[in-house]
C-alpha cells in the first residue's frame, strides 16, 4: 500500500520551541493512528522559521524557490496537513498566515487538516475556533472536529495527550477512507482550446 | 534571430537623485530609445500599454505610428496590448492602420493586464480576463481575415456585417504573440492559433518559463502547426551591463534595491541566482542570454527589459550602445550556429507571411 504522507507545518519562533513540540506529538500520534488502522505513513516537518526571509521576499516577488518551494510542493501534495501555530495578539501569527497566503490558493481544497496552537494563556483557546477554523475554511480544507491549544498548565499533566490522541484519530479516520491524494497538474493536462471558447 | 528591447513605460523617481522625469520627457525618451535601438542594429522596439499612473503608455499605436514615420528598418511592437480591456474592433483598425503606415513593420503581443481596476474603467471585470483574452481574439482574429462579420458574445455588442478598415497590409493581418508569465490557458491559445507565445522571463525563474514554453510547443504539434521545435517562442531579459561587472554591480544596485515589483524583497546577488535578470559584464550577459535556449529550446526572438526603475535616459543609451556593438552582434552567430536546420530563424514577418502566400492567412 502506498505510504500516505503527513506534512506538518509548525510556526513556532523558538529552539526549543513549544509549537514544534505540540506539532511533534500530533505528528507522531496520527501516524500510530494510521499504523493501528494498517495504514502506513510518512511524516514530514515544515518549520516556518527556516523560511521567514523567503517567505518576504515570495510576498514581494509574487514566486518562491529553493526550499521554500519545496516546502509549498510538500504541503499541496501531503494526504492530510497538521497545522500548528502559537497565539500571537490574539490570533495566529503572521508567519503561519504568510506562508498560507502564499501557497496556491486551491491547494488545500477538500484535504483532510488538524489545526493546534500553543498559547501563554489558556485564555487563547479560543483563538483555534476564531481564527484557525475560517482561514482553513477559506482553503475549502477538511478540518477534524477536534483542535489541540496548548496552554502553560497544559504542559504540566491533565488532558492534553487525551485530546491530542483523539484529533490524531479523527485525522486518521479521514485519511484512511480516502485514495492517496493526487495531483493534476494544469501544464501536464492543459484545459483543450474548445473547452476555452466554450467557458467564454 | 530578432533581437530588440520592451519598455514598460514607467515614470519612476531615480533612486540616486530623487528627480522623477515628467511624463513628456519620459515619453520622449521612450522615442529616444527606440530611435537608438534601430542606429544601433536591434530588431525590434515594442512598448507596453498602460492605463494607469506611474506609466505613459496608454496609446500604443500613437507612440509606435510616430515612431513608423522616424524610422526605417525596426519592427515595431507592443508587450503588450490588452486584449481584455481593449475593444478588438478598435484593435483591429488601430493595428492594421499602423501596418500601412509602416509599410508591414509591425506585429503585437497580447495580454491580459492583472490590474483589477482598469477593468472596469473599460466596463470590464478581472474575474473574465481569461474569457475576454480567449472571446476578444477571436473576434480580432475573424475581423483580420473575413469582411461582412456577423458576430455576437458576451462582451461586446453585436456585430452585422461589419468589415473592420483599413484591411490589413496586402491582406496579410500582423504576426500575433500571446503574452502571459502564468497561465497555461494562453500558451493553449497560441498554440491553437499557430500564433507566437512570448515569455517576459523577467519576475519569474527558468524552471517555470520552461514549463509554460514547453507546453506551448507541445500543443503547437498537437493543433498540427508542424513539430514542437518549429513552434515560435519570444522570450524577455532584464540586463544591466558595464564593461567591469563590479561597476555594473555597483552602479544597478541601488536601482534594483528600490525597484517597482521586486524592490525591498531579495538581494541583488539572490535575484539574479533565481530569475534571468543579469547585471554584469557584456560577456555575462552573453552567456546568460545563450543558456535561456537550454529551458526555451531554439526561439525566434529575444527583447531585453533596460529602461525601468528610474535609470536615466544616458544610461539606457548607453546599455543600447553596448547591446548594439557588443552583445547582439555575437548572440546572433552563436545562436544561428546552434539553430538546428529546419527550426525558424525569425518570426512570421510581413514580407515572410507575403511571400508565403494565402495559405498563411486561411486555416
Amino acid at each position: 500500500m502506498t505510504a500516505r504522507r503527513i506534512v506538518v507545518v509548525s510556526a513556532g519562533l523558538s529552539t526549543p520551541s513549544s509549537t514544534r513540540l505540540l506539532a511533534d506529538r500530533l505528528g507522531a500520534a496520527t501516524a500510530a493512528a494510521l499504523d493501528s488502522r494498517g495504514v502506513p505513513a510518512e511524516v514530514e516537518v515544515v518549520e516556518l522559521r527556516e523560511h521567514a526571509r523567503a517567505l518576504a521576499d515570495a510576498l514581494v516577488t509574487g514566486f518562491s524557490t529553493g526550499a521554500l518551494r519545496s516546502a509549498l510542493d510538500a504541503v499541496a501534495g501531503a494526504d492530510a496537513v497538521i497545522a500548528v501555530t502559537p497565539v500571537f495578539t490574539g490570533s495566529y501569527s503572521g508567519l503561519f498566515k504568510t506562508f498560507f497566503d502564499v501557497l496556491e490558493p486551491d491547494a488545500l481544497a477538500g484535504r483532510p487538516v488538524l489545526v493546534a496552537a500553543t498559547a501563554g494563556s489558556a485564555r487563547h483557546t479560543l483563538a483555534l475556533d476564531h481564527a484557525m477554523r475560517p482561514l482553513f475554511a477559506h482553503l475549502r480544507a477538511l478540518v477534524v472536529p477536534t483542535g489541540v491549544v496548548a496552554a502553560p498548565e497544559d504542559w504540566a499533566g491533565g488532558d492534553l495527550s487525551t485530546r491530542v490522541d483523539r484529533a490524531a484519530a479523527e485525522l486518521a479516520d479521514l485519511v484512511a477512507g480516502r485514495q492517496p491524494a493526487r495531483r493534476t497538474d494544469p501544464f501536464d493536462e492543459p484545459t483543450g482550446f474548445a473547452d476555452l471558447l466554450r467557458a467564454g | 534571430m530578432q533581437f530588440g528591447v520592451f519598455s514598460v513605460g514607467d515614470v519612476t523617481p531615480d533612486p540616486t537623485t530623487g528627480r522623477t522625469p515628467t511624463e513628456a520627457e519620459r515619453i520622449k525618451a521612450m522615442v529616444a530609445i527606440a530611435l537608438k535601438a534601430e542606429e544601433v542594429g536591434l530588431d525590434v522596439f515594442a512598448t507596453g500599454e498602460h492605463h494607469n499612473p506611474p506609466f505613459v503608455p496608454s496609446s500604443p499605436t500613437t507612440l509606435l505610428g510616430h515612431l513608423a514615420g522616424r524610422t526605417t528598418s525596426l519592427l515595431l511592437s507592443t508587450a503588450t496590448t490588452l486584449i481584455t480591456t481593449n475593444d478588438p474592433v478598435k484593435i483591429a483598425e488601430d493595428y492594421a492602420m499602423l501596418q500601412h503606415l509602416a509599410d508591414g513593420r509591425v506585429d503585437l503581443m497580447l495580454g491580459r493586464g492583472n490590474t483589477g481596476p482598469v477593468y472596469p474603467w473599460f466596463g470590464q471585470d478581472i474575474r473574465d480576463g481569461l474569457a475576454l483574452a480567449v472571446q476578444n481574439y477571436a473576434l480580432l482574429h475573424r475581423l483580420w481575415r473575413e469582411e461582412d462579420v456577423d458576430w455576437q458574445g458576451r462582451f461586446r455588442t453585436p456585430l452585422q456585417g461589419f468589415t473592420s478598415t483599413p484591411r490589413p497590409l496586402d491582406g496579410r493581418p500582423p504576426f500575433v504573440w500571446h503574452a502571459s508569465i502564468r497561465s497555461p490557458e494562453i500558451a493553449e491559445q497560441a498554440a491553437y492559433y499557430g500564433d507566437g507565445f512570448f515569455h517576459n522571463n523577467i519576475f519569474w525563474p527558468s524552471s517555470h518559463v520552461r514549463r509554460m514554453v514547453e507546453l506551448y510547443r507541445r500543443r503547437f504539434e498537437h493543433h498540427g502547426h508542424g513539430p514542437a521545435a518549429h513552434a515560435i517562442v519570444g522570450l524577455g531579459g532584464q540586463v544591466f551591463m558595464r564593461k567591469n561587472s563590479q561597476d555594473a554591480v555597483r552602479e544597478f544596485r541601488p536601482y534594483f534595491d528600490v525597484a517597482p515589483v521586486y524592490g525591498h524583497g531579495p538581494s541583488l546577488e539572490e535575484f539574479m541566482a533565481q530569475t534571468p535578470l543579469t547585471v554584469g559584464s557584456p560577456q555575462q550577459v552573453i552567456d546568460r542570454t545563450l543558456s535561456f535556449r537550454d529551458y526555451a529550446g531554439d526561439y525566434q526572438r529575444q527583447l531585453f527589459l533596460i529602461d525601468h526603475a528610474g535609470l536615466p535616459l544616458t544610461t539606457v543609451l548607453e546599455q543600447l550602445d553596448l547591446l548594439g556593438e557588443e552583445v547582439v552582434p555575437v548572440l546572433r552567430k552563436e545562436f544561428a550556429a546552434l539553430r538546428p536546420a529546419g527550426v525558424p530563424e525569425e518570426p512570421p514577418t510581413h514580407p515572410s507571411l507575403v511571400a508565403a502566400g494565402t495559405a498563411a492567412v486561411t486555416r
